[in-house]
């Protein structure tokens, strides 16, 4: 086993598996970039290295400046977390050539399932379903015959592409050229290549995803399905494991598929196997993942596994410590990610310091966080803080769960999105798992009122109270929180003392 | 103590005096004992009745106040009838001018008004863009815009005033 582990990431996973590096007794080493310093994952690490300026591509995205600190601090592997350079087959081999190990599937897997087009050629050969479609990217003439002949909606993808962009929906003929020409500029401005593919659009699918593990001996495995359709503009807002609409059979199939998918790219370490799910449950690949994801904690929960564990091992080529008929899926997980963006104003971006946090635990409640109190939220980075996720018996108790634990928790200072998870555990399509990928769109597009608001009199009471009891010349400073004042609002003996705490406050 | 109160747009009377151990509040004439422990900076419970509540406040950049009761938000605005420096808020939130502020570092994508425009409130002024999203930023008052102190293509940090509508 490793000595020591560089993780390359930073906010919750960098936390995650810092944690997981303690329980392994390995020394964990952090990278930070100047905005960074005070983040969690430094403050847990055992080793911690400053690599640059807040821009991703001059520190977290630059792999020789993370070569030269995996140097210097003596790590012998490299974790790359999700995002970043973990997928980023040129940083894989640098690593390797460098001496150190890559967390993560070899080079070559990468690069194959890198591109969603090459990814197909290889998979078609596998056997594996697809949605009809070009294996091929393809110009405007030969797009326009395939969706004559498969007929519309079609689907125009970037072949480089991932996280919904260079994506277009194309309803009839006379839309295809202009999507099929914005789709190109988008694809060559986000990924750097313009080549365009074209499938056949599955109407309210379902984006189910399966994990698989593989070791460096040939062995590779499937953990069970995520439910990943909770998703707002094509970013993963909630997953949950098992799928309310995967039963044992399907599960197999699917796995055995997956597996499949795996074995044909030659791949180990953890991956994903993305399906999409139409409504007569047929699944169709879509892509693979060749890193962690970050769900991964729904699965452990179900299987009781940890695979950020599991990762170390495979890594350092120990064999699978356990066979298919060995995985076990038991109870149902659910989780939330909590971002720093305002759900009542478009799901804005919502940096900033985080005054208060009150945070749920007890029962069933899992919290994977990057964030505490006091800590200033970076505009620099992604705005994931936290992932809460509630594990129960049945998909019910989940949710009761979940509910529970969301009331409990409170972050100030900063919006983030907490009240929508709220919103959508309470949705009778949800609890009922009718779910698709358009989902949280209607939702979102269904006027809403809280029917909590009951207590307005106890928030008049309240607010009389905080004011009544806040040192003068503080109240009314915008922004600004007062300092602190004492941790009593029982009705002081003595206004003097509050007094002159104000005028010490004044003259400092 | 004696304040008017608005939640969600609602006005109460309130009139808070200290007792030996609990707060007597009068609230739109109904009488209520409260016992009040600030248990954290921003964090009230408050048992009535034997009924506990715990309270959470935040309050916003533009100084926006919220009570926060398990999962409900309440939007609340305190006013002391009696204190200068309230009646100076209140000319400043409701008669006076109005600066309209960035939330976060951004840029200025496109700017919707001119000076000396009429704007009501809710009206966009202009469209800002952070973290690579695109927010619209709206009138807080029904007035006139008196000033923009920006530009499209202009970079801003959190803070800075962007326009001021009287």
């Amino acid at each position: 086993m490793f000595k020591r582990v560089l993780i390359a990431n930073r906010g919750e996973i960098a936390v995650r598996i810092i944690r997981a590096c303690r329980e392994m007794d390995i020394e964990s080493v952090a990278v930070f970039s100047d905005v960074d310093r005070k983040a969690l994952h430094v403050r847990k690490a055992d080793y911690a290295y400053h690599i640059g300026p807040p821009t991703a591509s001059e520190s977290y995205l630059n792999a020789a400046k993370i070569l030269d600190v995996a140097r210097r601090s003596g790590a012998e592997a490299i974790h790359p977390g999700y995002g970043f350079l973990s997928e980023n087959a040129r940083f894989a081999t640098a690593c390797a050539d460098a001496g150190f190990k890559f967390i993560g599937p070899t080079p070559e897997s990468m690069e194959m399932m890198g591109s969603k087009t090459r990814a197909r050629q290889h998979m078609k050969r596998a056997g594996v379903p697809f949605v009809p479609g070009s294996e091929h990217g393809l110009d405007i003439e030969a797009a326009e015959r395939l969706a004559e002949q498969i007929g519309y909606p079609v689907m125009l993808k970037a072949a480089a592409g991932g996280g919904g962009k260079g994506m277009r929906m194309v309803k009839s003929p006379d839309e295809l050229r202009s999507a099929y020409e914005n789709a190109c500029s988008e694809a060559q401005r986000s990924f750097g290549d313009n080549e365009v593919y074209l499938e056949k659009f599955i109407t309210n699918p379902r984006h189910v995803e399966m994990q698989i593990f593989g070791d460096e001996h040939g062995n590779v495995v499937y953990l069970g399905e995520r439910e990943c359709s909770v998703q707002r503009r094509h970013q993963k807002v909630m997953e949950e494991s098992p799928s309310p609409i995967v039963d044992e059979d399907m599960r197999q199939r699917m796995g055995e598929v997956a597996v499949r998918v795996a074995k044909a790219a030659n791949y180990h370490n953890a991956g994903t196997v993305e399906f999409l799910v139409d409504e007569q449950r047929n699944f169709y690949f879509l892509e693979m993942n060749t890193r962690l994801q970050v769900e991964h904690p729904v699965t452990e929960l179900v299987t009781g596994l940890d695979l950020v564990h599991l990762q170390m091992h495979v890594a350092s080529g120990e064999k699978l410590p356990f066979q298919q008929e060995d995985v076990r899926v038991r109870g149902h997980a659910i989780e939330c990610r909590v971002y720093a963006e305002d759900p009542d104003n478009n799901f804005f971006p919502s940096p900033g310091q985080i005054t208060r946090l009150i945070s749920p635990s007890g029962p069933g409640i899992r919290r994977d966080s990057g964030m505490y109190e006091g800590w200033k939220v970076p505009i620099e980075y992604d705005p994931l803080l936290a992932k809460l996720i509630g594990y129960g018996e049945t998909r019910d108790d989940t949710i009761d769960r979940l509910l529970r634990a969301l009331y409990e928790y409170f972050v100030g200072g900063i919006k983030t999105n907490i009240s929508l998870f709220r919103r959508i555990l309470l949705d009778p399509d949800f609890r009922a798992g009718k779910l698709d990928t358009g989902f949280l769109d209607r939702l979102l597009a269904r006027p809403y009122h809280e029917i909590d608001g009951q207590h307005p009199l106890m928030a008049a009471i309240g607010a009389a109270i905080f004011a009544a009891t806040e040192p003068k010349g503080t109240f009314s400073e915008a922004g600004g929180s007062s300092p602190a004042n004492g941790n009593s609002a029982a009705p002081s003996p003595s206004n003097w003392r509050r007094i002159a705490r104000t005028e010490s406050l004044r003259t400092r | 103590m004696t304040y008017d109160v608005v939640v969600d747009g609602k006005t109460h009377q309130l009139e808070l005096t200290r007792g030996d151990k609990t707060w007597r509040c009068k609230i739109d004439d109904q009488e209520i004992e409260v016992d009040a422990a600030l248990t954290a900076r921003d964090v009230l419970s408050m048992l009535v009745g034997g009924k506990a509540y715990e309270i959470k406040r935040e309050r916003s950049l533009q100084g926006e106040l919220h009570m926060v009761i398990g999962s409900a938000r309440y939007a609340v605005d305190v006013q002391d009838p009696r204190s200068l420096r309230t009646r100076r808020a209140v000319a400043g939130t409701e008669a006076g001018p109005q600066r309209l502020k960035a939330p976060m570092p951004g840029k200025i994508v496109r700017v919707m008004v001119k000076e000396k425009d009429e704007v009501k409130a809710g009206q966009s002024i202009l469209v800002m863009e952070a973290m690579k999203m695109q927010n619209e930023m709206k009138s807080p008052k029904n007035g006139k815009v008196q000033k923009i102190l920006t530009a499209e293509g202009s970079t801003v940090n959190a803070g800075d005033t962007l326009a001021i509508i009287e």
